[in-house]
């Protein structure tokens, strides 16, 4: 799973140059994700890992960074 | 209006410049000016012009001199103001031979050298050349509308309206010029003075040139009227409204000076359904009006295009720009601007100046202005908005008033949380000179990871942003929120691509001139004065801009919220069957020849694009950016093959100077 996000984020937005993203590269702030960015990134956890993510969800602490992301997709699927 | 071009030695070594030369240099940009043309050569400089003919139809052929032949000129534009001009320098004696502008300018610059300029009302470059003096003087008006080029090269200086003539003189580089690349995909154009090519400037709006022996010296007669507040005038609504609207009323009166008949675009906006009604209310009830149509429903306005058209009863056409003729004209337009482009915008208006043209007119007036010094763009009220933010931050209000900005876009909650954050970015800092650009800018700024290696190499140590902060006036910081944002815009954005990549370029693209109702200098230092408050009312746009133009226009125009002019990106470039276009300028091949970007990267950014998972603003930019430069590169720099049209020229050869 992290290695699908973190290509995923690779390819869709660095357009394949990884030197500047870590786990912990908080997206938005390094200006790697912009607005729309955060919504391609909800529609493919949605259907790549089949959870629903809820408007309540949609914060910072959940989505900014693949570290992040992982974390929350475990905890949902868990659900 | 017209197209110019000449040269200088300054050097008794340099190379020579012949008619045929100097010829060419004219005969590449024959749109400009189908109608006549003609060449001055002497032994030190030449000067050349293609007319497109539209005051003093007879009489009217350039280059013009004075009563003893001791100054030439070739000019492209028009001086609204040449009447009055014309009758105060007959009064003071001069004789004229033609009923032109052109000669009225020789004639001022006769009296009042290079401070003539500062009488002018209008949009003008012109280069005037005294063979006595063996000085050469250039001016461009205040905005910029009118474009003028030039380049020391070994020994010679060259002028022209377009880069295009002056890279018909042998030997001089076409060597693309890395930072202006930078520039271009931060600010979505260069900065005033810079071109795409190394070495090659242009004269900045606003100032003229004089060179004189070895040396060039400019000079800056006009800067953006927007002043800080304690300059600031505190009138009544009323009287604003009804000053303002008597200067609009007169600067369209000049500017529907012509001996030939002057149209107007209609896109269904405020803007230029205020000069529409205007025109027919004043002036013309039987003006010829022309707009646009899109294909898709987020960019098309036909519905607001037809209720004016009813409601005016103009004589109208309108053009469908179709993703398949943006595409397919793609190519042509960067050619005619001389610059990549991060949007598709220009195509549509290139393909309108030729429907233009197909109906006999020359000459139109457009909305183009308004939004800049009204305050009419989101931009503006992003800026005030995020201020309120930045300085509230625990008002209930702030995320409402972003949103009363969005209503589209902040539809349901998602889109909600990413807009929040995009908005949220360099918040801390209001007194940042750039607070309301930045945003746009840093976003812009990600396309910039398609540089390939060497780009990225070449423009290390270069900061595009303290680039631009070296061009900002010295008492900038003393101007508030929205008059900074205004500065900005105006300076980078309306100057450089507004009136140029999707102005001048393409309506003389098809040989057609457009004049701006708007940019009367005279109308502008009137707004400079107004307090801020009254051009953005709260949330509401251009609130002094309605007020004069309500009761003109339907209410729908009036209240209808500001839709932003876009052409379609990715469903026209990438649209239908055609893969064509990507052949022609985005293959591994031809992005590896041009060295300017990242093959593996684009390749991702068209497999996105294509699979429909790019739904955000910035890769369509990357797309029209990243294509643009590739056929810039390939039409201006990899290879030059203008095409030189056959021209009947008037000559005027003046060797008596020889040794």
């Amino acid at each position: 799973m992290h290695d699908q996000i973190r290509q995923f984020i690779l390819v869709n937005f660095l357009f394949g140059d990884g030197s500047r993203l870590f786990d912990s590269t908080p997206f938005l702030e390094s200006g790697i994700v912009d607005s729309t960015g955060l919504l391609e990134i909800i529609e493919f956890l949605e259907t790549t890992f089949n959870i629903t993510i809820e408007d309540q969800e949609l914060r910072s602490v959940n989505l900014n960074s693949i570290d992040n992301i992982v974390r929350f997709v475990r905890e949902k699927q868990k659900q | 209006m017209c197209g110019i071009a000449g040269f200088l030695s300054l050097e008794d070594n340099a190379p020579r410049i012949g008619l045929s030369s100097l010829k060419a240099m004219i005969q590449c940009v024959r749109n400009r000016g189908p109608d006549e043309s003609g060449v001055y050569i002497d032994d030190h400089a030449g000067l050349a012009h293609c007319r497109l003919s539209i005051v003093g139809l007879a009489n009217g052929g350039q280059p013009i001199h004075d009563e003893d032949k001791t100054l030439w000129i070739v000019f492209n534009g028009e001086i609204y103001n040449y009447i009055e001009l014309r009758e105060d320098l007959l009064a003071r004696g001069h004789r004229f031979y033609t009923s032109t502008d052109t000669e009225v300018i020789v004639h001022l610059f006769q009296e009042k050298g290079s401070r003539c300029v500062e009488d002018f009302n209008g949009q003008f470059a012109f280069a005037i050349w005294n063979p006595k003096k063996r000085e050469l003087f250039l001016a461009r008006d205040r905005l910029g509308v009118r474009p003028l080029h030039y380049v020391v090269h070994k020994g010679l200086f060259l002028f022209a309206s377009e880069i295009k003539s002056i890279l018909t003189v042998p030997g001089v580089p076409r060597e693309l010029d890395v930072p202006a690349l930078d520039q271009t995909f931060t600010f979505w154009t260069t900065l005033p003075g810079r071109t795409m090519f190394k070495n090659i400037c242009e004269i900045k709006p606003g100032q003229t040139l004089t060179v004189c022996g070895r040396e060039l010296k400019s000079r800056k007669y006009w800067d953006i009227p927007l002043y800080p507040r304690d300059a600031q005038r505190d009138l009544s609504l009323a009287q604003m409204t009804s000053e303002v609207r008597d200067l609009l009323i007169d600067s369209i009166r000049i500017r529907l000076r012509a001996d030939v008949t002057v149209g107007a675009y209609l896109s269904g906006g405020l803007d230029s359904s205020g000069i529409a009604s205007l025109v027919v209310r004043h002036f013309n009830n039987r003006v010829q009006t022309f707009g646009v149509t899109f294909e898709e429903d987020r960019f098309d306005e036909s519905k607001y295009q037809r209720l004016m058209v009813e409601y005016l009863l103009v004589n109208h056409s309108e053009i469908a720009a179709t993703n398949r003729a943006i595409r397919e004209n793609f190519e042509q337009v960067v050619w005619h601007a001389e610059k990549p482009l991060l949007r598709t915008a220009p195509v549509p208006l290139f393909l309108l100046s030729k429907r233009v043209q197909d109906s006999s007119i020359k000459v139109v007036l457009t909305g183009e202005g308004a939004d800049e010094f009204f305050g009419g763009y989101d931009i503006f009220r992003e800026a005030l908005a995020r201020r309120f933010w930045a300085e509230n931050p625990g008002s209930r209000f702030r995320f409402r008033m972003i949103e009363k900005l969005y209503p589209d876009i902040f539809k349901g909650e998602r889109a909600r949380t990413g807009m929040r954050s995009f908005f949220r970015q360099g918040l801390a800092d209001v007194g940042h000179p750039f607070f309301s650009h930045l945003p746009r800018w840093n976003t812009t700024s990600r396309i910039k990871s398609f540089f390939s290696g060497n780009v990225q190499d070449a423009l290390k140590g270069y900061s595009a942003l303290d680039d631009c902060a070296s061009h900002l006036p010295a008492d900038f910081g003393r101007l508030d929120i929205l008059a900074r944002a205004q500065y900005l815009e105006i300076m980078i954005f309306l100057s450089n691509y507004l009136l140029s990549s999707q102005g001048d370029r393409m309506a003389m693209g098809h040989s057609v001139e457009i004049r701006f109702p708007y940019l009367d200098h005279r109308l502008l230092e009137y707004l400079g004065r107004v307090p801020s408050q009254w051009k953005i009312l709260g949330m509401g746009e251009k609130h002094l801009l309605k007020r004069v133009l309500s009761g003109m226009l339907p209410p729908e125009i009036i209240r209808r919220s500001k839709q932003a002019y876009r052409a379609p990106v990715q469903t026209s470039l990438l649209g239908g069957s055609d893969n064509g276009f990507v052949e022609a300028c985005l293959s591994e091949q031809k992005l590896n020849e041009a060295g300017l970007f990242d093959p593996a990267k684009v390749r991702l950014l068209l497999a996105k694009i294509r699979a429909g998972h790019a739904h955000g603003e910035t890769d369509g930019m990357a797309l029209s950016a990243i294509a643009s430069s590739q056929l810039f590169h390939q039409l201006y720099i990899r290879d030059f093959n203008p095409a030189l049209p056959e021209c009947t020229f008037t000559v005027m050869e003046d060797f008596r100077t020889a040794p």
